[in-house]
C-alpha cells in the first residue's frame, strides 16, 4: 500500500468561547484563546490518502484532483474566514484543531473516489497538530458527537 | 459528528542536554568502536526536540482531546524542567544504568509522561538533530526503560 499526502495551507480567525460557561471559567479553561476579538493562525492541512497505484497511471489518485477537492472542499470555505462564524460545518462548536480535523474529514472522505483517506492532520502551529483517522478496533473513540 | 473517528494532538517541547554514550558493560576498545565520537568522555549536546502525542474523545464543551493548559505544565514538569540543561548521565537518574541513547531516553520519557490524566499517551517521538528521530510507542503494554 502506498500513502499520498498533499499539503494545503490557509488563514483564518478563531477563538475558543463556551457559552454554557461563565465568562471565568471560559478565561480559565481556554485562557487567551478566549479573547472575544479572535486571533488567527496560518493553518497547514496535511491530507493523506491510501491504495495500491493503478498499474496504468502508477498513481494512488490523480494529485490534481485531490488539489483541486482540497481547494473546494476546505480553502472556499476556511481561508481568510473567521471559523466561529462564517463555516457552517463548525457551528456550535469550537474550533479546535481536533474539530477542525475532524470536519475536514467528514467533508473529505465522500469525495476521494480513488485510494481511501488515510489520515487528516491539521497544524495550527509547527508546534501543535491534530491527527483524525479512522478508528480501529479497541483505539479510543475521537469525534466529537 | 460521527463516531469511528480517532483524534490525537500532537505537542512539540524542546530541551537542551547532554550525554555520553558509554557502557561499562564493554572494553573500552569495543565502547570506542561501538560509539565512536558519541562516546568522548567530556560529554557533548544537542538541542533535543519531542513531540508528545496524545488521544482520546475530543470534550464537545472544550473541542479537545487535552488541554495544553493541563499537558503543558505537566511535560514542564516530568520532562522539561528534569532534563533541560542537564548531563543526562549524571544527572537524571534513570541514565546512571542505563546508557542515554535517545531510544532509552525516548522509552524513559515515555514512562514519565504515560500516567497523564486526562488522554492517552499514544507516541512520544524525540528528533535529536534535524536528521534523526526515534519513536516509542507502547503497542507491547512495554513502557520501562531499558534493564
Amino acid at each position: 500500500m502506498i500513502r499520498v499526502t498533499r499539503r494545503l495551507e490557509f488563514s483564518a480567525a478563531h477563538f475558543y468561547h463556551n457559552p454554557k460557561f461563565s465568562a471565568d471559567e471560559n478565561r480559565r479553561i481556554f485562557g487567551k484563546c478566549n479573547n472575544p476579538h479572535g486571533h488567527g493562525h496560518n493553518y497547514i492541512l496535511e491530507v493523506t490518502v491510501a491504495g495500491e497505484p493503478d498499474p496504468r497511471t502508477g498513481m494512488v489518485l490523480d494529485l490534481k484532483e485531490l488539489k483541486e477537492i482540497l481547494q473546494r472542499e476546505v480553502a472556499e470555505r476556511m481561508d481568510h474566514r473567521h471559523l466561529n462564524y462564517e463555516v457552517p460545518e463548525l457551528a456550535g462548536k469550537i474550533p479546535t484543531c481536533e474539530n477542525i480535523a475532524a470536519v475536514i474529514w467528514q467533508l473529505l472522505e465522500p469525495k476521494i473516489t480513488k485510494g481511501r483517506l488515510d489520515r487528516v492532520r491539521v497544524y495550527e502551529s509547527p508546534d501543535l497538530f491534530a491527527d483524525c483517522t479512522k478508528e480501529t478496533n479497541g483505539a479510543h473513540r475521537g469525534a466529537q458527537p | 459528528m460521527s463516531p469511528g473517528l480517532k483524534l490525537s494532538i500532537t505537542r512539540r517541547y524542546r530541551f537542551a542536554a547532554s550525554h555520553r554514550l558509554y557502557s561499562p558493560a564493554f572494553s573500552e576498545e569495543e565502547n570506542k568502536q561501538l560509539y565512536g565520537k558519541c562516546g568522548n568522555p567530556y560529554g557533548h549536546g544537542h538541542n533535543y526536540v519531542v513531540e508528545v502525542t496524545v488521544s482520546g474523545p475530543v470534550d464537545p464543551a472544550t473541542g479537545m482531546v487535552a488541554n495544553l493548559g493541563e499537558l503543558d505544565p505537566f511535560v514542564e514538569q516530568e520532562i522539561i524542567e528534569p532534563f533541560d540543561r542537564k548531563y543526562l548521565n549524571e544527572q537524571v537518574s534513570e541514565f546512571r544504568e542505563n546508557v542515554p541513547t535517545t531510544e532509552n531516553v525516548c522509552r524513559e520519557i515515555y514512562r514519565r509522561l504515560k500516567d497523564f490524566p486526562t488522554a492517552r499517551l499514544e507516541r512520544v517521538r524525540i528528533e535529536e538533530t534535524g536528521n534523526n528521530s526515534f519513536e516509542f510507542s507502547d503497542d507491547s503494554g512495554e513502557a520501562q526503560a531499558a534493564p
